[in-house]
């Protein structure tokens, strides 16, 4: 039985916006799942669902063996974590983090040394007796944080917390949440856009698109195998290269080819002649004496690597390199046979 | 910049003072001296001062008869002040509690013709209030409601209600949902938010209401006249009521009450003063 189980669910707004439409999800007790996707694919409201701040028009949502789809937030038992922040502007930080504590009738000592634990984890103690106005937007957050935290609800859900902050808090941050939810294994449900905050904090990652899921994976699955042309592109920094083209039959075996090109690359899936999408990440292409020419047309430095964009005949490809190339250098390409992905053109699902 | 600034203060300041100080001067002086054809602008202790000179002897009198029936009414001035008091204070205290629920109701949940029942609400203001006089006196009848304090809160609430929805609305509709929703998250019921969030925030909007709402229930004249003869009188109306008297108009009495009936809305406003030039201070969210 899942901790968290979604049926179905679905939301259509009252202006006819269909954000979520049918969602089938099963977490486990203490797992860490992130819902990523573009901005208006529905998974800010799936959270929303799950912490009861909107009624699903559709579907069922049981949490912990209890069907919760239509109960208040307040009977749900669920710590919120806010893109921008939501504290309390007429109480102090203080007041703000012993506000969840304080009508489930915890003793003022217990209050007290719950607010001592959490603001001590996240280094805001100096800040208890300042106004929410008074801090900065990272500190904001930090005692967003603790207010969700101080209790141990059934489970965390967190709406972009990281978004609004600067680079430094954002990675700082970033590993104080995963390793808060380590430590109490408290299930966790956390929506972002930013894939590279997907893979660095989730047990499974849920990416969305258009109201719907588009696969469900562990980072290394999403990354790797990616189920459809959008996971493909949308995850990974550049995302997948992708060559339109098709595989024809050889002596020696099928081969993915262009139109135009007598440039061959050798297919080993089990797959028939078709019309078909290539897909490559950047860091399996290497340069190399011989094999695809190209030339450089930009290059990225990045620090400990970067990326070369080459224009070849087969169409435009981004390789990750830990060289810099200078513009307009003339180059051969090798692909990693054994890292080639096959999709559908016209469904674009995946076929190896 | 900084003079042209004195330079509208000034005169605006001197013309809004000028005729407060005028009713003080009045308030000062006896019968005779208020109705002298020539002005005399000087108080002094002296105890005879010549006719149609400069400077009067000022005395407390009229203060001190404020404290007596006057000739010809029933009771004493503040009696009337009393009544004036009741009547604003519970009518505002209606209109606000009032106006913020209905107006909370208006921002926050789905209300079917939520337009045109703001639309309406506005409404009720477009008719100048004494064409439905006679309309007013005929219901107020049959529910035995003139002459009495009762029947006075309820028409001010009536007419200051449309006011107070309005402004509250435009108030609670800028207290971002997410402040409701962490509470609602954070283990609240919806009446508990409310309670701990929205009023809190509410309290500008609120000071700011209550303030037009005195004003107007505090100056009404119109219905207090045409609603009572005996129990519920206003001071509006116990002033103009002396105006038939048959021993002259009481001058000085009249600027001494008047100075007294206006402490208790510039106290109110001066109190409430914070709120209403504080506006937004919850700027914590960003939109």
């Amino acid at each position: 039985m899942p901790f968290l189980e979604l049926q179905n669910l679905q939301k259509t707004y009252p202006d006819g916006t269909r954000a979520v439409r049918g969602i089938d999800l099963q977490v486990d007790q203490g797992e860490f799942i992130v819902l990523l996707g573009p901005s208006g694919c529905g998974k800010t409201t799936t959270l929303r669902m799950i912490a009861g701040l909107e009624d699903p028009t559709d579907g069922q949502i049981t949490l912990d063996n209890q069907n919760v789809t239509h109960l208040p937030p307040s009977q749900r038992d669920v710590g919120f974590v806010f893109q921008f922040y939501a504290l309390y502007p007429h109480m102090t930080v203080q007041k703000n983090i012993a506000f969840p504590l304080e009508n489930i009738g915890t003793s003022p000592t217990d209050i007290e040394a719950a607010i001592d634990r959490v603001a001590r984890a996240l280094s805001i103690e100096t800040l208890l007796n300042q106004y929410p106005r008074q801090l900065s937007g990272g500190d904001q957050q930090r005692v967003s944080l603790a207010r969700a935290m101080v209790r141990t609800p059934d489970i965390y859900l967190m709406d972009e917390p990281l978004g609004t902050l600067d680079a430094e808090h954002r990675l700082e941050l970033r590993a104080f949440i995963r390793r808060q939810q380590l430590s109490l294994s408290i299930t966790a449900i956390y929506v972002t856009h930013d894939q590279e905050e997907a893979m660095s904090l989730a047990d499974r990652i849920v990416v969305m698109d258009g109201g719907k899921i588009r696969q469900i994976g562990s980072p290394s699955e999403i990354y790797n195998h990616p189920a459809d042309l959008f996971v493909a592109n949308f995850v990974g920094s550049p995302g997948m290269n992708l060559l339109t083209g098709q595989i024809v039959q050889r002596e020696d075996g099928l081969s993915f080819t262009h139109r135009d090109t007598d440039i061959h690359i050798p297919i080993h899936a089990n797959t028939a002649p078709a019309r078909v999408i290539l897909g490559m990440r950047p860091e399996f292409i290497r340069p190399a004496n011989r094999g695809i020419p190209g030339k450089v047309i930009l290059s990225e430095y990045l620090g400990s690597h970067g990326y070369a964009h080459i224009d070849t005949p087969i169409g435009e490809l981004i390789m990750r390199s830990t060289d810099r190339l200078t513009i307009g250098e003339k180059i051969h390409l090798h692909l990693n046979e054994t890292h080639i992905r096959l999709f559908d053109p016209d469904t674009g699902t995946s076929l190896t | 910049m900084k003079y042209l600034r004195w330079l509208v203060i000034i005169p605006y300041f001197c013309l809004a003072t000028l005729p407060l100080c005028w009713l003080f001067l009045t308030s000062l002086k006896t019968q005779e001296a208020a109705i002298s054809p020539t002005a005399s602008l000087i108080p002094t202790t002296a105890e005879n001062t010549a006719p149609g000179g400069l400077s009067f002897s000022a005395t407390l009198d009229a203060y001190r008869k404020l404290a007596t029936p006057h000739t010809g009414k029933a009771h004493a001035f503040f009696h009337y002040l009393f009544n004036s008091v009741i009547i604003g204070l519970l009518s505002t205290l209606a209109s606000v509690v009032l106006g913020t629920g209905c107006a909370y109701g208006f921002s926050r949940f789905r209300i079917a013709g939520a337009r045109d029942w703001l639309f309406f609400i506005l409404s009720t203001r477009f008719l100048p209030p004494l064409a439905v006089v006679v309309p007013v006196l005929m219901m107020y009848r049959a529910f035995d409601l003139p002459n009495t304090h009762l029947g006075l809160i309820l028409l001010y609430t009536a007419f200051n209600l449309s006011l107070a929805v309005w402004l509250m609305k435009g108030f609670i509709d800028e207290i971002p949902r997410a402040y409701e929703e962490a509470a609602l998250v954070d283990g609240y019921s919806p009446l508990q938010a409310f309670y701990k969030i929205i009023l809190p925030h509410s309290a500008t909007g609120m000071a700011v209401t209550a303030v037009f709402c005195l004003i107007s229930a505090w100056n009404e004249y119109g219905f207090a006249l045409a609603l009572n003869n005996a129990e519920a009188v206003t001071v509006p109306v116990y002033f103009a009521g002396l105006q038939g008297n048959i021993q002259g108009i009481p001058w000085p009495q009249i600027a001494a009450g008047v100075l007294i009936f206006v402490v208790p809305i510039v106290s109110f406003t001066v109190l409430v003063r914070n709120h209403l030039l504080r506006g937004v201070t919850f700027g914590t969210i960003k939109q």
